[in-house]
Parts: structure tokens; C-alpha cells; sequence
């Protein structure tokens, strides 16, 4: 992971967007393509190919250009949600500045968010990074839906935040809460910087 | 046809912010290095960012490095219509030879190219000319080259081959403090939080920030009463929304979220990489792009605390002053030196003095003139008043007279003493670099050069005198590749007008040994041939060798005929050494002892006397005397027993 380097002054943050299948990641970084602007954005590449080992995640480099004399590019990831794809998961996780959890605000998807949270700290605790120390924001995904089949953000604080990190509520198809919490966890990850976190 | 640089668009009021900091630090190296930094500089923002204001700046700051520096700065649209009106005129090549000699060319609005075949391909053979001779090229579009509709493939990687930098919105801050600049400029002040409320609000571009500004001006100057945050609100239209909610968060209903993101983690990552990170990251990006390196500052940001950045920046800065001047000294006196790795590196600008020194020792301008010879000590006379006219004229426009100029005259007669006294004169003048040596001396430094395989080393060395003096061509006899190198060096010294001055003991068409070449070239100039010296020179040499003595000393020994000065020199020394053997004064009659016959032994000079009778050694008289001295031993006891 190099998120700054200062030799050839980037900073480059890999962003990895995490949890349960149909939750709502893609349509997270679908509406940040859509939103910035084309010199900015590269190519948003989704790939699928299958064989014995899948690959399938989404991936979005934008360009944020020259910042403090620090050429900032952010990259993210989607991972995919579906339990079996764990391989491809902890792939994509490996060197990831920081993550933002997409849980599904319906309350019969709660089991699922809370079996993909332990999931990702799993992952994480078998590359050898410090669940506490990997920056994270929670996104309490499909806000939008009748009230009686979500739970309100308080509730998923409640189920879900253990540790009182940053949550957003969120409609990712119509873009609520999005950019809120790209910016939420790109503070989280830059402040690192501040610290004089790895180089 | 060409715009003038407008005075007010300097770097000074140029307001620097993340948005366009990369592009003011490219401009100012451009401006700074021009035509070695970045070439071209393309320039990209969208409309009134500030894409003008930077290439005057960049003209301005450039013309303040180096005010012989030609500049130019014109719109695409003004070389149209200059090219139209040269092509019109049959002046086309007349124009392309203008712009092909300007050092520092300045086009904005390259986005014009946009469907101008003609055009493109004028541009692209002008910036191959320019970018060949080594000028800069500054160029400034509303989008990159890549984007501008229609654009010729090789002028598209033209652009793109030097640095292309854009400048985006400036931010929230930035905005302020332009604002705050412009405001100050005009001698108006606002209450605290006005410029705020105006800087918080998203314009597209700095001009409609300059338009709001001008609105609240003329508000203010018609009301003749300070302009409060609410009235400020108001006249720009932002008085509905905000109301009670603060003014500067929440500027428009829909903002565009990327931008709003853009500049959040802007102000993020400016607030974690701080203003001293920035600052460095600035510093190695400039240092980096004239090619220096920058370890030292990069170990910097490794650092968790600012500590003493300023003053490391600072030292570096000095540093690679310190090794500019050094490589600029070495680059005159040996090219080759000059490319040493160590001009780049500050961390290792001891070893660079070093080599400095090296070079300087070794490039020490070639042997100048001697200081025992000054021209005041020559000793004029009849016998070399013309030549010494000459030699006067030489002195008084060197290179434009008599070039070469060759001393010829048996030896001893002052040639040595002239030639150093022309060098002296000649080094007198400033900037001069004059070489005066001995043929010789000549001969062994090609041969040492070739040894040391520095020979191009050696030629620039004497390449930059500004005169070559040699003692006695006739040296280089036989001495092939000494002649070739003379020869050279000859030619480039004529042809920028350097004196040359050489002295021989003959005429040079009677020097034996000489390739031709030489020897015409040798004659081409002009010859002077000193005689033996007259009766006037060798009195004033005398003088000058003897100080205080009794004229009747001077008259004796001015009147003995000699070759040469350096005879009669001779001569004279025997007659000091004598009286110092003897612990006697120096008078005529020890001289005429000396010199006219060997002193009669002690033992007979006890009743010894002088005949009493002075004659010129000249005249015939003498060797009656000489006679009467030499007598042998025998005869002379007879005549001492007739006594």
C-alpha cells in the first residue's frame, strides 16, 4: 500500500466498497461516474470473467489532479457481495486505504450485513491489518424504501456501528448520500497523511 | 501587431492556490530557465482562470531574469492575422524569420487552431524552429491539446512533449484571497466578512468574481457608506437562499457534487500534507525540473514534524545558486567538466568546488604577458620610432589594425620585452584574456594536452583569449602538429578579431620549417623589423640600468656600438661585476678597463698611469690603446724600464 509518495508526490487512496450482495456498491460508484466530470474519470471497468477463480469487481480511477503539489488519484473497488466470491474479495481488499460498508437498510437483509461486516474483518485480519486502524464509513444503503420495511439509521447504528465509526444514510440510485460518504471516508484516509502514515 | 505585456499582469499579483499552483510553479521555471525547463509549456484552464495573466507573467518575470531576452506574446488570432497580412504582402518568409529569432514566444488561445490547416502546419514548423534553437515556447487553451477539435496528430505530441499543466477553480481560500488582493488594489476596503460572503459564492470563473467585486465597489461608492454582508448579499442575488443558515455553506441548490467533493478533500489534503509539505513538494518539483537533485529536500517530507524546512529550503536554494555560478564558471573554461553530475547535485557541492578548482587551475587562462616588461620601460629612439607607432596602434584597437602583427629582429633587440608589454597593455583592458608565451612553452602544453588526452580542453582554453602573443615562431619548425593546432586556433582567434602578435628573428617568408599556411598567414598581417639600436636607445636603456652614475660612465658605454640591446647589456654587467669584485665606484675608466682591455696585472699598477686621453671607443683611437695594453708582458717591462 502507498497511499502517499512523496517521490514522485501522489497520493493515491484505493478505496474498496464493501458489503452484501445487492446492497448497493455498484450503484454507489455508477453514480459517481456519472457525476464527475470525463477528463477526470477513467475508464469504469467491471470485469466477470469465469473460470475456477472469479474475478468480478467493479473499478472507477478518478483524477482529482494536483492537490498541494500532489498529483491525487482515488481509486475504487467495488467487491462483489455474494459469500462465494470471498477469494475475489480478499483480493480486492488487499491494499485498501480505507472502506465503506454498503449495508442494505432492510430489515430482513440485517443477518446478511452483519455476516459480511465479520466477513471483511476477517479478510482484513488475515492480510494483517489492524481492523481499528483501516479507516471506515458506514452506509446505511435504500433509505428510500417504505419505512416499514427499513430500519432507520439510529436502528442500523445500533446493529451494526459497534465501534461509532462515521455512517451515512444513503439512496444510492439517486445519488443521496454518496458523494457524503466518499467524502466521509476520503477525510478518514487523508487524515492518515497528517500523521505521517506509511509512505 | 504583436500585444505588449501588460505591466499589471505579474507573478507579484498573480494569486497562487492549489488550483493552479502546479502551473505558476512551471511558469516561473520556464520563466527562469527559458527554453531548458519545460518546451512547450502548455497551459489549459477553462475561460478567465487566469491563462493570460500567467503567460505575462511568465514574459514578465522572464524579461526581469534577462532583459536582453526577446519576448513576444500574441493571441493565436493576432499571428493569423499577422501571417494573413505578410502572406498578402509577399513578406512570408520576412515573418517566418521574425518569429524563428524570438526567445521567448507567448500564444494564447491555441484553441483557434480548430479547423486552420494552414495554420497548424505554420505553427508546428515555427515551434520545430524555436524548440531546434533551443527557445521557449509558452502556449495557453481553454482545453488540452488532445481536446482541441481538428488538431494536426505531430502538433498534438508537439504540445504534449514539454509539460501540459491546467488550472482548475480556485477555491474557497483562494478565492478570498483574491478577492482581498483585487480589493486592495483598487484602495477599497470592505467590513470583515463581505469578501467572505462573495468568495463563498461558486463563480464559474475569476472574471465573474471580478464582475461581483465591481458590483459591490460601485454599490458601495454610490451609497457612500460600507457595504454590510446582508446589503452585500443582496446586490449579488444570493439574499434568498441562506437566509439565517450561514452564507457560505450551502452556495448553490445544486451544486455539482464533484466539485463540492473535489474541493472538500482539497481543503483535506491541504490541511494534512501542510503548508510546509506543500512547500517543499513546490521546492523539489522546481529544483527537480531545471534538473537538480533533491535528495535533501525530499528527506524532508519524511519527517513527521516542519522543523527547519525553511531554512533547509533555503540552503538548498543557496546551494544550487552556488553550483549554477560554478558550473557557468567551469562551462567557459571546459565544457566537458561542466557536464559532471556533480553541478547537479547540491548534496555534493564540496566535490563540485573541487572540480571547480581543478579546472580553474588547470584552465587558469593560458600564461599571460609577463609584468617585468611595461611598455613605459621600452626605450625609444629614432632607429624604432615607427615600429613602436605601430606597435601603439595595435595597442590602442587591438584585433582591427594590423592582425596578426610580427616582431622581427635579431636577437636581443626587444622583441621578447614588446611582445609582453603589448600583452600587458592589452590585458589592461577589461574582459581581456591574454595569452603570451613562448613558442616553447606553446609547443609543450599540446604536447602535454595530447598526453593528458584534454585536447579539446586545451583548444577552448585558448579559444577564449581575447589575444595571442608568441615568443619566437620560429620555434615550430618541425613541429607538425603544434602548427596544425596554431593554425586553427589562428583562424577562430582572426575571425572574431583577436590580436594575434608573434615574433621572430626573421621575416616570416625566410622562416625555415613553417608550413606555408603559417607563413603566409604570418605575412598577411603586418611586419615590423627592429634594427640594431640607436645611440638614443642605448643612452636610455643605460640610464634606466644605472640610475645616478657620472654622464661620462653613460656617454662611454652609450657610445660602444652593439648589436643589441642585450649585448650592450651585457657589456654592462661585466663592468658591475668587475667594480663589485673591486669595491670601486662604477666610473668610465673602470668600464673602459673592463671593457676595452684585461686589467693590467696588480703588480704593475702600482706606477701605472693613464695616459690621460679620452677617446670615443668609436673611434680609431681605441686600438692604439688596446694595443699599448696588450703589449706582451716582456715588452712592456721595456718600456716601464725606459719610464
Amino acid at each position: 500500500m502507498s497511499l502517499v509518495n512523496f517521490t514522485t508526490r501522489e497520493i493515491t487512496c484505493k478505496i474498496v466498497y464493501y458489503g452484501p450482495g445487492r446492497s448497493g456498491k455498484t450503484s454507489n460508484l455508477h453514480y459517481i461516474y456519472g457525476r464527475v466530470p470525463e477528463a477526470r474519470r477513467g475508464r469504469m471497468v467491471s470485469l466477470a470473467t469465469q473460470t475456477d477463480r472469479t474475478l468480478f469487481f467493479d473499478f472507477l480511477p478518478i483524477d482529482l489532479g494536483s492537490i498541494s503539489g500532489f498529483t491525487t488519484r482515488f481509486q475504487l473497488y467495488t467487491v462483489p457481495g455474494q459469500v462465494y466470491y470471498n477469494a475475489t474479495r480478499r483480493l480486492v481488499l488487499q491494499g485498501a486505504d480505507g472502506v465503506v460498508f454498503v449495508a442494505d437498510s432492510q430489515g430482513r437483509q440485517l443477518d446478511e450485513n452483519l455476516e459480511s461486516l465479520q466477513n471483511l474483518h476477517a479478510n482484513l485480519l488475515d492480510q494483517g491489518v489492524d481492523v481499528r486502524a483501516m479507516p471506515l464509513v458506514l452506509q446505511y444503503n435504500k433509505q428510500d424504501l417504505p419505512k416499514e420495511l427499513v430500519l432507520t439509521p439510529a436502528e442500523m447504528d445500533d446493529a451494526l456501528n459497534f465501534r461509532a465509526v462515521p455512517s451515512f444514510p444513503a439512496d444510492a440510485l439517486h445519488g443521496t448520500g454518496v458523494f457524503e460518504s466518499l467524502k466521509g471516508i476520503s477525510e478518514l484516509v487523508l487524515k492518515r497523511l497528517a500523521q505521517g502514515a506509511p509512505a | 501587431m504583436t500585444a505588449a505585456l501588460n505591466p499589471k499582469f505579474s507573478f507579484d499579483s498573480y494569486v497562487v492556490g492549489a488550483a493552479n499552483r502546479l502551473a505558476v510553479t512551471a511558469g516561473r521555471t520556464v520563466a527562469e530557465n527559458p527554453g531548458s525547463a519545460y518546451n512547450p509549456l502548455f497551459i489549459y484552464s477553462g475561460s478567465g482562470l487566469g491563462k493570460t495573466h500567467l503567460l505575462m507573467a511568465i514574459g514578465h518575470a522572464a524579461k526581469r531574469a534577462a532583459p536582453n531576452l526577446s519576448v513576444e506574446y500574441l493571441t493565436l488570432d493576432e499571428y493569423v492575422e499577422a501571417f494573413h497580412a505578410a502572406i498578402a504582402a509577399g513578406q512570408g518568409d520576412a515573418f517566418r524569420r521574425r518569429f524563428q529569432s524570438v526567445d521567448m514566444l507567448l500564444v494564447d488561445d491555441v484553441q483557434f487552431l480548430t479547423n486552420r490547416k494552414e495554420m497548424q502546419s505554420e505553427l508546428l514548423r515555427l515551434t520545430e524552429a524555436l524548440q531546434g534553437a533551443g527557445h521557449q515556447i509558452v502556449l495557453a487553451s481553454d482545453r488540452p491539446p488532445a481536446e482541441i477539435a481538428d488538431l494536426d496528430e505531430r502538433l498534438i505530441s508537439r504540445f504534449s512533449g514539454g509539460l501540459v499543466v491546467d488550472m482548475g477553480i480556485p477555491d474557497y481560500e483562494t478565492r478570498v484571497a483574491i478577492l482581498r488582493k483585487k480589493a486592495e488594489e483598487r484602495a477599497t476596503s470592505f467590513q470583515s466578512g463581505v469578501l467572505e460572503t462573495v468568495a463563498g459564492v461558486e463563480f464559474a470563473n475569476v472574471r465573474e468574481l471580478m464582475g461581483a467585486l465591481n458590483r459591490l465597489i460601485a454599490f458601495q461608492a454610490v451609497n457612500d457608506a460600507p457595504i454590510t454582508e446582508a446589503a452585500a448579499r443582496q446586490v449579488l442575488g444570493i439574499a434568498a437562499r441562506g437566509e439565517g443558515a450561514e452564507p457560505a455553506a450551502a452556495p448553490a441548490p445544486a451544486p455539482d457534487e464533484f466539485s463540492t467533493f473535489l474541493s472538500d478533500v482539497t481543503a483535506t489534503v491541504g490541511r494534512a500534507v501542510e503548508a510546509w509539505r506543500a512547500r517543499v513538494s513546490e521546492a523539489i518539483l522546481r529544483w527537480e525540473g531545471e534538473g537538480f537533485r533533491t535528495k535533501r529536500l525530499e528527506a524532508l517530507l519524511a519527517q513527521e514534524t516542519p522543523g527547519a524546512v525553511d531554512q533547509v529550503i533555503s540552503g538548498f536554494v543557496k546551494d544550487v545558486e552556488r553550483l549554477k555560478v560554478l558550473a557557468a564558471e567551469v562551462q567557459m573554461l571546459d565544457p566537458q567538466a561542466a557536464g559532471d553530475s556533480v553541478f547537479r547535485d547540491p548534496e555534493r557541492l564540496d566535490e563540485a568546488e573541487k572540480v571547480a578548482v581543478r579546472v580553474r587551475e588547470g584552465a587558469a587562462p593560458p600564461p599571460g604577458p609577463s609584468a617585468a616588461f611595461p611598455l613605459a620601460t621600452f626605450a625609444a629612439g629614432p632607429s624604432n620610432e615607427k615600429e613602436l607607432a605601430a606597435i601603439r596602434e595595435v595597442i590602442a584597437s587591438p584585433g582591427k589594425k594590423f592582425n596578426p602583427l610580427v616582431l622581427v629582429g635579431a636577437s636581443g633587440s626587444g622583441k621578447t620585452h614588446l611582445l609582453n608589454a603589448i600583452g600587458l597593455e592589452l590585458a589592461g583592458r577589461s574582459r581581456a584574456v591574454v595569452a603570451c608565451l613562448s613558442t616553447q612553452a606553446f609547443i609543450d602544453e599540446v604536447i602535454a594536452a595530447i598526453e593528458g588526452d584534454r585536447v579539446d580542453w586545451w583548444r577552448a582554453r585558448y579559444r577564449r583569449a581575447t589575444a595571442l602573443l608568441l615568443d619566437d615562431v620560429h620555434l615550430l619548425a618541425g613541429k607538425d602538429r603544434t602548427q596544425e593546432e596554431l593554425f586553427n586556433l589562428f583562424n577562430v582567434l582572426q575571425d572574431k578579431d583577436r590580436q594575434l602578435v608573434f615574433t621572430a628573428p626573421s621575416p616570416p617568408n625566410t622562416l625555415e620549417g613553417l608550413e606555408e599556411r603559417i607563413q603566409s598567414r604570418l605575412a598577411g598581417g603586418l611586419v615590423v623589423t627592429f634594427t640594431e639600436p640607436d645611440r638614443v636607445v642605448r643612452r636610455a636603456v643605460l640610464e634606466r640600468n644605472l640610475g645616478k652614475v657620472e654622464v661620462a660612465l653613460l656617454d662611454y658605454l652609450a657610445d660602444r656600438p652593439a648589436t643589441s640591446i642585450r649585448a650592450m647589456l651585457a657589456e654592462l654587467q661585466r663592468v658591475k661585476d668587475a667594480a663589485d669584485a673591486q669595491s670601486q665606484p662604477l666610473t668610465a675608466g673602470l668600464a673602459r678597463v673592463v671593457l676595452e682591455g684585461e686589467a693590467p696585472p696588480r703588480r704593475r699598477t702600482s706606477g701605472f698611469r693613464t695616459s690621460g686621453i679620452v677617446v670615443s671607443s668609436a673611434g680609431g683611437v681605441r686600438s692604439r690603446e688596446k694595443m699599448v695594453w696588450e703589449w706582451p708582458v716582456p715588452a712592456d717591462r721595456m718600456l716601464e724600464d725606459l719610464r
